[in-house]
């Protein structure tokens, strides 16, 4: 008994002077304030998204004949659309299209991307360069405008414009892993891992996926960001989520013909873009730079 | 170098091929009959008919693939269903006008990100690497498409001093030409401009720290000249690779800008043709610009090879 409670103050001790990988990390990420600014705007989004039928000052789709693109006022604090609807409770509303679509579609990448790229890096040989010329085929098509064709022929919906998305994004995650595990199934412990007689799929999932997760973190992070403006971008063009439900891309399509009268239809949307984007890729990179074993 | 290039050249085939097996079957994520979609407003039997023909609908999948590919070698890439043209001619007529937008945005880019990048990392950790630093930030989050649109508030709306859209050629009028090019192009190369500033900057930054420029330095040359002469020309290796993956970029970014300012080019093409479900366009303008990118890309490499003396076999 009194042999366990000190090998438990052992550890305790041992725990507190070598601090984990995951803790320096946290402690790396605190210390930059941009990366914790843009961390608490991406909650204030994340809240707004989830909120928004409880904090919307009105129903996004309301249309008032008698508040058509009205400056914004106590009344409508971001204005009135072209058909009267307040631009503030389509902004909120708006969010859930925007943040949905960025963590599904690196969700679809994530869960294509990183198993082809692991049986790629690790079995090597034909089943690799098969995938690597597919990949490079995916990387040939500019984003964009891939993502318009699948889009296109998918039929024009916020689901398709996420699966649009995730496609187009797979072979970014497929390309990172395969390269993290290239670099990964060389070091010994991988060596020993092998030597005990684990097998093959133990290897990869418990010995080297855990090992790759910082960099997939990082690029699913700046991803998000990426597919983020993809979906505006789709849904600018009528290509992502259908009117008359809201997205910031779609509001700012309307907002285009009205620029000499109602102004304010354009800003908002676009600052909610601009803001949710550059939040995601500070964090993005403050999480890059914490977790480099390299950088102190 | 010309091993090199044949090597690469060999590399695309593959690539080039899961390219087009991907376009092909693009067409059959459409729902239901391929024939009957493609046809759209058109009802008439005959015509739909027509178009299984044309497709060779009728025909087993691989089938179907080896006759498109075929017709895309022979630089038939079917026909527009709305404008009955050629889709090749309609790539053909409006490739020149995204070039010369994309020629004005690279010049415009590479001026802002490789000015700002040799700024910032020459005076690190100044007011001057933090302004650029947050440029950077600003160009790779903000949507191309809303800066676009708060430009033409701003300098045709509130200022009336740019068209707000519209093209003039080059050849026409190059004053308007240029009047109506520069908001478009500077939206298009403002988020390359960020992405070059930080390639820069960290090459310049890793440059700055080698023996042969302190030793550049103790001979007592000018800054100027340690700087652009010594610093940059070795700097600028790195960023010409990592440039040239900002085509895609390019090209994609042009699709949008061209629709907000009403730019009669390539991405408007694409554009318009999927709205008016004119699928074979939309085929059209993906391979070619796949196919542009690869290339691009391959140019790069032997730029690369050719500033770097070193990698010359």
């Amino acid at each position: 008994m009194a042999e366990a409670a000190l090998t438990a103050t052992a550890g305790a001790t041992l725990a507190a002077s070598v601090e984990t990988p995951t803790a320096r990390a946290i402690r790396r990420f605190k210390r930059r304030r941009g990366a914790l600014l843009a961390l608490a705007v991406i909650a204030i989004f994340v809240s707004a998204a989830a909120l928004a039928p409880l904090i919307s000052p009105y129903n996004p789709d309301l249309q008032t004949w008698t508040a058509v693109r009205k400056a914004p006022s106590a009344l409508h604090w971001f204005g009135t659309d072209d058909v009267g609807r307040d631009v503030l409770a389509r902004v909120i509303f708006g969010a859930r299209a925007s943040l949905l679509a960025g963590v599904i579609s690196v969700a679809i990448a994530l869960l294509v991307g990183v198993p082809v790229g692991l049986i790629s890096g690790y079995l090597g040989g034909f089943i690799d360069a098969l995938f690597s010329r597919i990949t490079d085929a995916l990387l040939a098509c500019p984003f964009l405008i891939l993502a318009i064709a699948f889009a296109a022929f998918l039929g024009p919906s916020l689901g398709n414009a996420m699966i649009a998305i995730g496609i187009t994004t797979t072979p970014i995650f497929i390309r990172l892993t395969r390269g993290q595990v290239m670099a990964v199934k060389v070091e010994d412990y991988v060596e020993a891992a092998r030597a005990v007689g684990n097998p093959h799929w133990r290897i990869a999932l418990v010995h080297i996926l855990p090992n790759i997760l910082p960099a997939l973190l990082v690029q699913a992070t700046l991803s998000i960001a990426a597919a983020i403006i993809a979906e505006a971008a789709l849904s600018f063009l009528g290509l992502g989520q259908q009117p008359p439900a809201p997205s910031w891309g779609s509001m700012l399509n309307a907002a285009q013909r009205f620029l000499v009268n109602a102004p304010w239809m354009a800003i908002w949307p676009g600052l909610a873009i601009f803001l949710t984007v550059l939040s995601f890729n500070l964090v993005g990179d403050g999480l890059r730079d914490a977790l480099d074993p390299r950088s102190r | 170098m010309l091993t090199f290039v044949g090597r690469r050249l060999l590399q695309l085939i593959p690539t080039l091929f899961f390219v087009s097996v991907l376009i092909f079957s693009l067409q059959h994520l459409l729902p239901g009959d391929p024939a009957l979609v493609m046809a759209g407003e058109e009802r008439d039997p005959a015509a739909i008919e027509q178009i299984r023909q044309h497709y060779h609908l009728d025909r087993p999948l691989p089938v179907q693939y080896v006759y498109w590919v075929k017709g895309a070698l022979s630089g038939d890439l079917g026909e527009s269903m709305r404008l009955k043209e050629p889709v090749l001619s309609l790539i053909a007529k409006k490739l020149p006008v995204t070039i010369t937008l994309a020629s004005i945005a690279i010049v415009i880019a590479l001026t802002i990100g490789i000015g700002a990048g040799i700024v910032s990392a020459v005076k690190k950790d100044s007011l001057w690497d933090y302004a650029a630093n947050i440029f950077a930030l600003w160009g790779i989050s903000t949507p191309n498409f809303w800066l676009g649109i708060m430009l033409i508030f701003l300098f045709s709306v509130k200022l009336g001093w740019l068209p707000a859209s519209g093209y003039v050629p080059l050849t026409e009028d190059w004053r308007a030409s240029l009047a109506t090019m520069i908001m478009p192009a500077f939206v298009l190369g403002n988020a390359i401009a960020a992405v070059l500033m930080r390639h820069t900057r960290s090459a310049m930054l890793h440059v700055l720290e080698s023996d042969y420029i302190r030793t550049a330095r103790a001979k007592g040359l000018l800054e100027r000249s340690v700087i652009f002469k010594h610093a940059l020309r070795n700097a600028l290796t790195p960023v010409i690779t990592l440039g040239a993956l900002e085509f895609g970029t390019l090209l994609s970014g042009a699709v949008l800008t061209e629709q907000i300012f009403a730019v009669p080019g390539f991405g408007k093409l694409i554009v318009d043709a999927v709205f008016n479900r004119d699928y074979a366009v939309v085929q059209g303008v993906v391979l070619v610009t796949a196919t542009a990118y690869m290339a691009l890309n391959l140019l790069a490499d032997m730029a690369y090879i050719m500033v770097n003396p070193r990698l010359r076999g």
